[in-house]
């Protein structure tokens, strides 16, 4: 639990506070997003926890204790800490890097390399291939999922992260955000993170806290956030649209099973019986999956017209993008207009099939909900 | 391995070969007396041990003294001096090595501890200024990280600060060094010995055989050193 009282951040020389009088509170396992226009706020109120900033007035809790009275080295040794620019050290390599909070607290050596090894494979970095290389020679997604397992690595309760996801391309982003939330529903941890995109708070909190000018004007679930914004400034930051920013909070699993179950078609299916699943299914495009259910390609209607007789690899057509069924229905949207189709197939982590969403489903989830 | 025994032991020894050849040479094949009087291998030897010495007690003090000015002045505490000192050392390096040896004798005197101490402040400069400009010149997201993790801030130096900038500070060292044996060979006008007393010599005599000895024989100990602390430094930078 981390509690915030009244706190107020004045930095020198400068005549209005940064952070003004903020009350928050976030409950043990909440993710709490931080969010608001460059400037607000944000990222101060973040590292005061961590005391990298000292608050001018005000306490901070960090679970029931005071934390402007602990030693903060051992306060930070305990509190996870990404940031924007990851800040991973260049001259050493990615366990090196990763071992950084176990070699502080003088683990021996043995649980390290374990830890290590288990952390980077929680982040989907095998660490046969990865350990011995340096940051440089990591992509930039790459190197948020080693930010995010340095982070984790002494399984610290609480995790400060500050726009962890920020510098990589959006359909990178969507992966590690996903990745993410799984990884924090198994883990459970407290933690604030700090975000401008609007979206993303949607997507990642389980309170979402609106910061402007220094203070705090409205803390609640994204869902109230939505429904009723405390303000006109929150009216405007969720933004019109929120129809589709619904889109955000309900994750493809949720509607899996009303919509999406369509049949694929195996590989060695005829034509003709491919035609006949698609009539019956009602749709314009077919799945097909080879024998352990792995999706392979998707056939179109308008291809197999006037044809018969052969089989379906004969037709099939590569898929450019899939997603997993913990993602959001945002996430299937913008695969949708990425690849200019009309549907998404939906996969398990190993890349089996497990239903089609089409455009039509998701329009039918905005108009039910608003 | 090939590779490494060439870089580290062939091309060195290749390097002291060729000096020794030119000393033998020289020395055993003088044109007249006058050039075998001067040429001696005592004389050569004497002029490379006060070369040597000259060189590793001016080097060794400044590297002492010029990384840690350097870690000091890059201290948060004391970050503000470090630019004006940072200037102040550029200026003093465009000082000649010459006068500065003559500002010495004029106020220490003659003799080899002089020229040490000349070397020595003239050494620090290009150390200092690198170990400062390396420690700053490493990113402050990595060191906020490194805070933010529970390190502290002397861990931050040993751990972060000081390997990010090993490579800098060591092409400092370099840099020291080659000025530091050129400057060297000057040692002779206050009395310091070294490879310029041959220099001299051969001058004062007009015996260009002495003078191109004592002239190589100095070239081929700066191209040594400098090559080999470039090694160090290739060795140093992994990532």
């Amino acid at each position: 639990m981390i509690k915030l009282e009244n706190v107020t951040k004045k930095f020198p020389g400068m005549k209005i506070p940064a952070v003004k009088d903020l009350n928050l509170e976030v409950k043990e396992g909440d993710v709490c997003v931080l969010v608001g226009p460059s400037g607000c706020g944000k990222t101060t109120t973040m590292k005061m926890i961590n005391r990298i900033h000292e608050p001018t007035s005000g306490t901070i809790y960090i679970q029931g204790e005071n934390a402007l009275k602990m030693n903060p080295i051992k306060l930070r040794l305990d509190i996870g800490y990404v940031i924007q620019e990851i800040g991973l050290f260049p001259h050493m390599t990615i366990e090196e890097n990763v071992a950084t909070v176990p070699n502080e607290k003088k683990w021996p050596k043995d649980k390290t390399t374990k830890k290590v090894e288990d952390v980077l494979t929680l982040v989907g970095l095998d660490p046969k291939i990865y350990s011995n290389r340096y940051p440089v020679e990591l992509s930039g997604g790459q190197r948020q999922r080693v930010g995010v397992a340095r982070a984790m690595v002494s399984d610290p309760p609480i995790m400060l992260m500050d726009e962890p996801f920020g510098a990589v391309d959006p359909i990178t982003r969507a992966r590690l955000q996903n990745e993410f939330l799984r990884i924090q529903e198994r883990m459970g941890k407290t933690i604030v993170f700090v975000t401008h995109d609007i979206d993303e708070a949607i997507k990642m909190g389980d309170t979402i806290a609106v910061m402007r000018e220094g203070q705090l004007i409205q803390h609640a679930t994204p869902g109230d956030l939505l429904s009723s914004p405390a303000d006109e400034f929150v009216a405007s930051l969720v933004g019109r649209n929120r129809s589709i920013k619904r889109l955000h909070l309900i994750r493809i699993r949720e509607i899996l099973d009303e919509v999406g179950r369509a049949k694929p078609a195996t590989e060695d299916m005829s034509i003709d019986d491919i035609k006949q699943r698609i009539e019956e299914s009602n749709i314009r495009s077919i799945m097909v999956v080879d024998r352990n259910n792995k999706l392979t390609g998707v056939i179109g209607i308008n291809d197999l017209k006037k044809k018969t007789g052969k089989v379906a690899t004969d037709y099939m057509e590569d898929i450019a993008e899939s997603v997993t069924s913990d993602a959001t229905l945002n996430d299937a949207l913008s695969v949708m207009l990425e690849c200019g189709e009309g549907y998404v197939a939906i996969v398990n982590e190993d890349d089996q099939y497990e239903g089609t969403i089409t455009l039509g489903d998701l329009l039918n989830v905005v108009k039910e909900d608003s | 391995m090939l590779r490494t025994l060439f870089k580290w032991v062939v091309v060195p020894l290749l390097i002291v070969a060729l000096g020794a050849v030119i000393v033998v040479y020289s020395v055993n094949n003088p044109t007249d007396s006058l050039v075998a009087r001067s040429l001696t291998y005592s004389n050569v030897f004497k002029a490379l041990n006060e070369h040597l010495m000259l060189m590793f007690v001016s080097m060794g003090g400044a590297i002492v003294v010029g990384i840690s000015i350097g870690i000091m002045l890059s201290r948060p505490k004391l970050y503000y001096l470090g630019r004006g000192v940072e200037n102040i050392v550029n200026v003093g390096q465009t000082i000649p090595s010459l006068a500065i040896l003559a500002l010495f004798f004029t106020i220490l005197g003659l003799g080899f501890r002089v020229a040490v101490f000349a070397l020595f402040l003239y050494s620090i400069l290009p150390i200092l200024r690198n170990t400062f400009a390396g420690i700053t010149s490493v990113d402050d997201s990595i060191i906020e990280s490194a805070k933010g993790m529970g390190m502290s801030p002397f861990r931050i130096l040993k751990k972060i600060e000081l390997p990010i900038a090993y490579p800098i500070i060591i092409a400092g060292i370099r840099t020291a060094v080659v000025i530091n044996v050129g400057a060297a060979v000057l040692a002779t006008f206050i009395g310091g010995g070294g490879f310029g007393d041959l220099i001299v010599t051969g001058l004062s005599v007009r015996r260009d055989m002495v003078i191109f000895t004592g002239a190589s024989i100095a070239a081929l100990t700066a191209i040594l050193f400098d090559y080999i602390i470039g090694q160090v430094e290739n060795k140093l930078v992994k990532w």
